[in-house]
């Protein structure tokens, strides 16, 4: 879904820390009784920014967008804050052969305008979400049911010049796999079998969707109606480029009940001006933090910070098409790479600890993870080991030396000073020339990298879509998966994530994911670097504040004073 | 003077071509796929990217797309941004925020730099005028941010006798401290341009005549000296208008106002040609009428100066 590219200008300014303590500094002074001593009426403030798309589901994918849509909107699943999923509006979810799902609807739930939720209307909703000429960004999120790509389909047209245009040109308008059976039953049937397929519905792009949306879904986007914890103040409650009032939906009977009045989402540019605000009490929550605020946010705001662990992790990719890295010589220089990398003290020195070294291809958070996987030695820091592997190399193939080591990104968001870090870490330990090939913005960067045009490393982040290992695998390293820009493809790495989503149970699944990361392991086309946590700090006026499994706060959880 | 006023605005014409011309270029030649960039590293179905390009004509030439923004201003239909939002809308509400902010720091600098600048022209070399003079000079020499950020922890988080950002909702309070901060500099030069020109004119001949035929001290200040020694303040004050205007940037950042400066800073971000462009065009307009009433209160302030030879 989201990349994290740490670019302050669109505020996805992704912080992290101590991963694994779950909760650090502060947080826990609040104790039940002060909480129960809030008053549930009170509106609160929190951080965010222009959203960029109309407020639907399936059409957000950035984070000021989605933290609004995600109160709004109520899915057949929600997630608790470990990221372990609880059904809502689903009463059951059932499959025997992790391929034919059988999902009992809720009775009796409505749209804040009174029409009533069927199982009807989730088919309505995904059908209109994965129709490629609907637009919706999320539209992939249903791949995995049968007839996604008739509905998904697209024509492709080459023009004089050689550039490429893809338009929609759907085959059909609903997909055969799912079907509302009776108003509370929804049958779906998967091309394949996925055995954690049920744990993403919980995502937004799941949500239903009332029969408005489907006629004119940018005009329903400014003034959404949905059925989630808050509904929109009134007509017009989004004022663009300024703020968005949330209130509390009274008629919600979920597991998110709203526990104050209501939400106002101020935005701004920039966060410094918001951690201002907090300073003196004028907003009562953010997530984003400036950089210059990491050293000082737990003095700051004593008592009222909390830091937890997410799903998002930093890569270091190393392009398979470097005549450097090829052949049993590139292997050993991969490793040797990963050997000359001082995670541990890059995050801490750098990121001031709100960073913890990677120990895997997925973040700890994520159900199923697992430490001291095979291979994943070369993730700790060994310059003796890194000198021994690259000597190793060179009698097989001596290095191309003549250019120095690149690693591209975009400078700003604070990214120089780690790959500084990093770039040391290969001059000291490898003898190598290395340094960072910068870029103005992070586009640049990302065109080039899908046009392999980058000769030297890359940096990239994921931030998990769904609680789950797959997410963390599939779409960044299978063979021609999406975001697998660096084109890494290993066959027996494919199959055993196959393997994996055709298992009966998710532990099953989980143990075929871990074996296939042993595969990355072995193969490194890319460096993990290190997991991420969030920051979160909250005003006087509020009892506390907590993020979810991926970093999002929970702003319904939040109690006014 | 109507044909002075004519041809002043005939002369927009070019002057208005030119910067959207080398704007629009500008943000052409920023390297990058912005549309791709709006999604980050998990893009959505390449569909959705090309239908937005095409619908932004990003993949038409460069002539093709600035005589396109050309075609839609002059229709009065200035089309969406990336977001999807129609950018008319946007201007609307960010130039009335930015138009009171500016207005309000003009005011202050107008008014207090003036008023400052007569009393310390007319004691030269007294405590005031000395005092005056080192102030001045040190909130120039101060860079806007850190005033801003002073200000803002100062009487904004510390004394709390304003709201440290303005955020939805602006009004003349809340733009207050902001309008403080972005007059503050240039208040400083106003002071000494007025100073200076008042001292300078107070030996001249109509001053010793006015006085000597007996006319009060506050009317001879008023009406000779000060009269006289406005024609550069105000040139001063016209040009810095347009740059109360568009290179708010840094102050509307500090404190959150929903304004121009903040909606180029994102546009830029974004690469948004069009809702740059349409944000400069409107600029433009704002400095060129500007000077031209600067022009025009030439000869209000000095009857010796003619349009119409």
């Amino acid at each position: 879904m989201r990349f994290t590219r740490t670019s302050k200008a669109l505020g996805i300014v992704a912080i992290a820390a101590l991963a694994l303590t779950g909760c650090g500094a502060g947080g826990g002074s609040n104790d039940g009784a002060s909480e129960s001593a809030g008053d549930p009426n009170k509106v609160i403030t929190a951080y965010s920014n222009e959203p960029q798309n109309p407020l639907l589901p399936a059409n957000t994918g950035e984070v000021y967008g989605a933290r609004a849509v995600e109160l709004l909107f109520e899915g057949l699943r929600t997630y608790d804050p470990n990221g372990k999923p609880v059904n809502s509006l689903a009463e059951s979810i059932e499959s025997s052969d992790s391929q034919n799902w059988t999902i009992k609807v809720k009775q009796g739930t409505k749209f804040t305008n009174g029409e009533p939720i069927t199982a009807k209307t989730f088919v309505d909703s995904w059908n209109f979400a994965a129709n490629s000429k609907n637009l919706q960004q999320n539209g992939f999120f249903f791949e995995s049911i049968e007839g996604y790509a008739e509905v998904s389909a697209v024509t492709t047209e080459k023009s004089a010049d050689g550039k490429t245009t893809t338009t929609p040109a759907p085959t059909a308008e609903t997909m055969t796999g799912l079907a509302a059976t009776d108003d509370s039953t929804i049958t779906v049937k998967l091309a394949q079998p996925e055995a954690d397929w049920s744990l993403r519905l919980g995502y937004i792009a799941f949500a239903p969707l009332p029969s408005a949306a489907l006629k004119d879904p940018k005009a329903f986007g400014e003034n959404p109606i949905g059925n989630g914890p808050y509904k929109m103040e009134k007509e017009g409650a989004w004022v663009h480029d300024q703020s968005i009032s949330l209130v509390k939906n009274a008629d919600y009977s979920g597991p998110r009940a709203a526990k104050n009045g209501g939400v106002t989402f101020k935005f701004y540019t920039d966060p410094g001006p918001a951690y201002t605000d907090l300073q003196s009490d004028n907003l009562d929550v953010t997530d984003v933090l400036p950089s210059n605020a990491l050293k000082t946010y737990v003095s700051d705001f004593p008592d009222r910070n909390a830091t937890k662990a997410v799903a998002t992790n930093s890569t270091l990719n190393i392009p398979g098409y470097n005549p450097n890295f090829q052949g049993e010589a590139g292997k050993l220089r991969r490793q040797a790479l990963s050997y000359a990398i001082n995670r541990e003290e890059i995050a801490k020195v750098v990121f001031n600890g709100t960073r913890t070294p990677a120990k895997a291809f997925a973040p700890p958070v994520i159900d199923g993870f697992k430490e001291g996987l095979k291979g994943s030695e070369v993730l700790k820091f060994d310059a003796a080991k890194a000198k021994d592997l690259w000597a190793q190399a060179e009698k097989i193939q001596p290095y191309d030396n003549s250019k120095p080591l690149q690693i591209a990104s975009n400078t700003d968001g604070g990214n120089k000073e780690w790959i500084d870090a990093v770039t040391n870490g290969f001059k000291n330990n490898l003898g190598i020339q290395a340094e960072i090939q910068p870029f103005a913005k992070f586009a640049e960067v990302l065109n080039l990298r899908k046009s392999q045009q980058l000769p030297g490393l890359t940096r990239s982040g994921w931030q998990g879509d769904y609680p789950s290992l797959y997410n963390f695998l599939g779409p960044v390293w299978a063979t021609g998966a999406p975001s697998n820009y660096e084109k890494y493809s290993n066959p027996e790495f494919d199959k055993l994530l196959q393997e994996g989503l055709a298992s009966k149970t998710p532990d099953e699944a989980n143990a075929k994911f871990n074996q296939a990361q042993e595969v990355l392991f072995e193969d490194l086309p890319g460096l993990p670097l290190w997991d991420q946590a969030r920051p979160i700090v909250w005003s006087n006026n509020v009892v506390k504040a907590e993020t979810g499994w991926n970093g999002g706060i929970r702003y319904f959880d939040i109690t006014a004073k | 003077m109507v044909r002075f006023i004519l041809r002043r605005l005939l002369q927009v014409i070019p002057v208005f071509l030119g910067t959207t011309l080398l704007v629009y270029y500008m943000v052409f030649a920023l390297p990058g796929d912005p549309i791709a960039a709006l999604f980050g590293d998990r893009q959505p179905p390449q569909a959705v990217i090309d239908t937005l390009r095409s619908q932004y004509h990003l993949n038409e030439p460069f002539w093709v797309q600035y005589g396109l923004f050309l075609k839609n201003l002059f229709t009065f239909n200035l089309g969406n941004d990336f977001t999807g939002q129609p950018i008319a809308a946007s201007l609307a509400r960010v130039f009335p925020v930015t138009a009171m902010l500016a207005i309000e720091a003009l005011a202050i600098q107008a008014v207090f730099g003036v008023a400052f600048g007569v009393f310390a022209g007319l004691r030269r070399g007294g405590w005031f005028d000395s005092t005056v003079l080192v102030a001045s000079l040190v909130v120039i020499a101060v860079p806007t941010f850190v005033l801003g950020f002073v200000f803002q922890l100062v009487f904004g988080v510390q004394l709390g006798w304003a709201k440290p950002t303005v955020g939805a909702n602006a009004d003349w309070g809340s733009l207050l401290l902001p309008a403080v901060v972005l007059g503050l500099v240039s208040f400083a030069y106003v002071l000494r341009l007025t100073r200076t020109s008042v001292s300078e004119n107070m030996n001249a001949d109509y001053v010793r005549t006015a006085t000597a035929k007996g006319l009060s001290r506050p009317r001879v200040v008023l009406a000779h000296i000060l009269r006289n020694s406005l024609i550069p303040v105000v040139t001063y004050l016209g040009a810095n208008l347009g740059g109360l205007m568009g290179g708010a940037i840094v102050t509307e950042g500090i404190f959150n106002v929903p304004g121009v400066g903040n909606k180029l800073y994102q546009a830029v971000l974004r690469s948004e040609g069009p809702t740059i462009v349409s944000i400069v065009s409107v600029l433009v307009l704002v400095f060129v009428v500007a000077n031209l009433l600067v022009d025009l209160l030439y000869a209000w302030l000095d009857p010796r100066i003619r349009y119409d030879q």
